[in-house]
């Protein structure tokens, strides 16, 4: 028996769904007048939960930029759209999937691919990539390996599945992961802009459909598990986690592309059942187009027997959207899912008296205000504290690293696991399938052709969270940045953003401050770089046993590059060819791969960074390439100058014969707003003209098989096969 | 000539088996859904990659059962061309077209990357363009692809010279390193590796183009 709304009241059941006692006095005294029953109390906890109304973060949210000549739609809907010329758009998202990776991994990571994909196609776009950001606690405990194969196993499981490539990503690891993993996927897909779709039910008596899989009770309150940190013997929340069906998602996804391509005339719109299943798309759908809306739940395709209103509401089963159509096409739409084998089921109608109606067996289960759950949440401006390590980290002295012998040190770094190759890994992905793949995993920026035309896709995914943890605001800039470095090394002009946005708890004025501050630092990047923020998700309370994450803002990042024959990657090519470092370096050792290395931790203020030298190192980067001058182009990240010389060398296993005027510990430095470049002996004169001063001449490729790197003080002195073998082998060592 | 590439529920590999057929080797492919019971007016039969029937049991054994599949084989019996990459290789196996099957990877990971192979034999309609054991560089993308038969089907493979494409490296377990194999009467060919995917320089290879170039040359003529 469900407690009755007195016993809910009196014994604050909703405080274990999420719900402070304020909140539940504004749903019974401001909003209904009366006590919420429990199907009531349930769907104002999951929709007034974090996840789902953003109540602490709303407010840092508005900081980011989000409009532009080339947005057409920012956050808000299922996903933010890009034009990209000849009536074209790019659709993308990214969103985490962190606490049900930590507590059933591969499902947790394999539902997360499959959520962002169903963002994506619900715009009316076809799916054409996947890109995934992990973190990782230190991969040297029986739990971490486990985690990290159980998540690439759930990626790849779901993807290569459905058929939608993986073509990127990142892997980090530090400590500060060890309880709480983060799961990044983000999915980009491509579409006309005649075909883009809104999640609105509107129209007065039209039909509210519910098409896919039928609803279980998995995943009950996920998105209030979402929003709470996680304390020591805390696994008992698995039922939280749902389970993934690719093949019925890939059924899915054809059907309702099917229906958004060529049945326009009756689609009114469309929306993924995700984060709290029925109640959000449901309630969201008729918010959009203040509309109200009657639900049937006895008509719900049930998987289990007696489901209770309560959990077909909260449920997140997977593989599930909801459309609304013009009355009188149910039977049409029905037949076509028909074809596809899924079941297409009405289940209610839009009414124009802006209420949320459920019926359950002959009886009114919930009679609530639409918009009061999907739009008047509280919002919060928690209190914000500068957290005392970053006055003591503004305090210290610099870090110096020790480097008696550079090559040692160059070989240590490529064995870390941040820097070492991931081919293990992205190789159990399938890249390729839809044939539009040009470069994969494992360069600055995956790049697809865009069929039809000459041009291309460049995406990313990226994040230093290290320096985040130095300082959020400077760290904030530096993340965008270097996303958009990648995409210029591949040849892209950077078109907008979309972030994952995981923090610890909100409710320390320590962990708000870190969101509030990484968001201002993220903002100016986004506006100098010109790439507003068009989509993207909050994941807070990344905390276990009361210790909070990095701040991890990831940025996932498309470009245009406009002629396929700007496509860079990062391997030079050819012995002869010169090798230029673009951008100053400094001893900025604070935050880096080499500190980590040798102190075991990071600490210290972090680097100077200017906006607008790294706008000027990108555009005249990009430049030099669209005017045909570059044969190759690395973003210079972790691990510095010594490690991109030696990951542009592995790729064609060439030698480098360089020579840099520089202290020889200055080879690992993180300084950022640097590339290395190669270019052909006789595009020199024409590529230093344009670089003017921007840019060091440091060597040449050649055919011996060696990194030879001289400083000031010292040298590397390598063989590139025996360099790629230690950077090659480093995970799958680690992963036995 | 005109190819059907055959769609499963699942498949995913279709809309690239159709571009490389229709868009870079410019002849005529249509799609034949699985639920269809004709193949009236095509030349050939193109079997996609992907996961039919989310290849929750056995990889083919349900798409096998699908009503189009009993026109497959007709088609396969009257010596007109089928072709079967990845899960249609599978499929081919589990219909009986094809002898032997295919084992989860020896790695027992989803593997993908071009993996150098020989055509062994280039005295097939599928592979006339190739030179007697030219090497070649076609991707992979599978997760049960390890080709595994009892030694005297082997022993017949070998004899009756069936044995067409084998892996330069070891790759996923193979015996033999077996890639790809064809029937008895030459016109039914299954393989693992995806040609499809290597028909344009810009993605990478260009060393499957022979191979549609084969096909339709040598089943070019034949009408239904």
């Amino acid at each position: 028996m469900e407690p009755t709304p007195l016993e809910i009241k009196e014994k604050r059941i909703y405080v274990d769904w999420g719900m402070t006692d304020e909140e539940y006095r504004m749903v019974e005294e401001d909003i209904l007048g009366r006590m919420p029953n429990y199907t009531e109390t349930g769907l104002f906890s999951v929709m007034w939960s974090e996840h789902c109304s953003y109540k602490n973060s709303k407010t840092v949210l508005k900081k980011f930029p989000t409009s532009g000549p080339q947005v057409l739609q920012g956050p808000g809907e299922g996903a933010g759209i890009i034009d990209i010329g000849d009536n074209q758009a790019v659709v993308f998202k990214a969103e985490s999937h962190n606490h049900p990776s930590a507590v059933e991994p591969y499902e947790g990571a394999a539902t997360g691919v499959g959520g962002i994909i169903r963002d994506i196609f619900s715009m009316g776009a076809r799916p054409i990539a996947m890109l995934d950001s992990l973190r990782f606690g230190e991969l040297n405990t029986p739990r971490t390996k486990f985690l990290l194969e159980q998540v690439v196993a759930g990626i790849g499981g779901y993807g290569n599945c459905i058929g939608v490539p993986t073509v990127g990503g990142e892997i980090g690891f530090d400590p500060c992961y060890e309880g709480n993993p983060l799961v990044n996927a983000m999915c980009v897909g491509l579409m006309e802009h005649k075909d883009i779709q809104k999640g609105q039910a509107k129209g007065i008596g039209n039909s509210i459909m519910y098409v896919g899989a039928k609803t279980g009770r998995d995943g009950i309150h996920g998105a209030t598990f979402a929003s709470e940190e996680f304390v020591e013997g805390g696994e008992q929340q698995r039922s939280a986690v749902q389970v993934g069906d690719p093949f019925m998602e890939k059924l899915l996804l054809e059907a309702c592309l099917e229906l958004i391509l060529d049945h326009s005339d009756i689609l009114v719109g469309i929306q993924d059942m995700g984060a709290a299943g029925l109640v959000s798309s449901s309630s969201e759908m008729a918010s959009k187009a203040g509309s109200g809306l009657v639900l049937y739940l006895d008509d719900v395709p049930q998987r289990e027997a007696d489901m209770t209103p309560y959990e077909m509401m909260l449920s997140e089963s997977q593989e599930r959207m909801l459309i609304c159509v013009k009355k009188g096409s149910e039977d049409q739409v029905k037949e076509l899912f028909h074809e596809y084998e899924l079941d297409a089921v009405t289940i209610g109608e839009v009414t124009d008296d802006g209420m949320y109606r459920l019926y359950h067996q002959g009886n009114e289960v919930a009679n609530v205000p639409v918009d009061a759950l999907a739009e008047e949440a509280p919002v919060y401006q928690p209190e914000k504290e500068e957290p005392a390590r970053i006055k003591e980290f503004n305090e210290m002295a610099d870090f110096v690293p020790k480097v008696p012998d550079a090559t040692e040190v160059l070989k240590d770094l490529l064995q870390q696991p941040t820097i070492a190759s991931k081919r293990a890994i992205f190789e159990t992905y399938d890249s390729q399938v839809l044939t539009n793949t040009v470069v994969g995993p494992g360069s600055d920026a995956a790049v697809l052709r865009v069929r039809g035309t000459n041009k291309a896709l460049a995406m990313t995914i990226d994040c230093n969270a290290r320096y985040l943890y130095l300082d959020p605001e400077v760290g904030g800039q530096i993340v965008v940045a270097e996303a958009a470095r990648n995409i210029v090394a591949s040849g892209g002009q950077p078109l907008a953003i979309t972030d994952c946005l995981n923090y610890g708890s909100p409710d320390k004025p320590e962990g708000y401050w870190e969101l509030w501050t990484s968001a201002d630092g993220i903002s100016a990047a986004c506006r100098e770089l010109g790439t507003p923020v068009i989509s993207g998700n909050v994941s807070l309370y990344n905390e276990t046993d009361g210790k909070a994450i990095y701040p991890t803002p990831t940025i996932g990042m498309v470009g245009l590059i406009e002629d396929l024959e700007h496509v860079t990657t990062q391997d030079f090519k050819s012995a002869g060819d010169l090798i230029y470092v673009i951008g100053e370096t400094s001893a900025d050792f604070n935050g880096s791969e080499l500190q980590k290395l040798q102190l075991g931790r990071i600490e210290g203020k972090l680097m100077s960074f200017d906006l607008q030298t790294e706008k000027t190192n990108q555009d005249l980067v990009l430049e030099a390439i669209q005017s045909g001058l570059v044969e190759s182009a690395h973003d210079c990240s972790e691990g510095g100058l010594g490690v991109a010389l030696a990951e542009s060398a592995f790729g064609n296993e060439l030698g480098i014969a360089v020579k840099v005027s520089m202290p020889v510990e200055n080879l690992f430095s993180e300084t950022q707003s640097r590339f290395v470049i190669s270019v052909k002996k006789e595009n020199q004169q024409a590529f230093e003209s344009l670089i003017n001063n921007h840019g060091t001449l440091i060597g040449e490729v050649n055919e011996q098989g060696k990194l030879s790197i001289t400083a000031e003080n010292g040298e590397i002195d390598l063989a590139t096969a025996e360099a790629k073998k230690l950077w090659g082998e480093a995970i799958p060592c680690l992963m036995k | 000539m005109k190819f059907a590439v055959i769609v499963f529920p699942g498949s995913n590999c279709d809309m690239d088996l159709l571009w490389a057929v229709k868009d870079i080797m410019g002849v005529e492919a249509e799609y034949v859904s699985h639920n269809e019971t004709s193949l009236a007016g095509f030349d050939g039969v193109l079997l996609p990659g992907g996961f039919s029937y989310g290849d929750y049991l056995r990889c083919g054994a349900i798409a096998r059962f699908s009503n189009i599949m009993k026109e497959v084989v007709r088609f396969a019996e009257e010596g007109l061309p089928v072709f079967g990459t990845c899960n249609g290789f599978q499929i081919l196996t589990e219909a009986g077209l094809l002898p032997g099957t295919l084992l989860k990877n020896s790695s027992l990971q989803f593997i993908c990357r071009p993996v150098p192979l020989k055509v062994v034999n280039n005295d097939t309609k599928f592979t006339s363009e190739y030179e007697k054991d030219e090497v070649i560089h076609l991707p992979i993308a599978h997760g049960e692809g390890n080709y595994y038969c009892d030694d005297e089907t082997l022993a017949e493979l070998k004899a009756n010279n069936q044995i067409v494409f084998t892996y330069e490296e070891e790759v996923n377990g193979s015996l033999e390193n077996i890639a790809g194999i064809v029937n008895k009467q030459g016109n039914v060919l299954g393989m693992m590796p995806h040609p499809e995917r290597a028909v344009e320089k810009l993605l990478g290879s260009e060393d499957g183009k022979k191979f549609f170039q084969s096909m339709i040359k040598n089943f070019g003529k034949v009408t239904v």
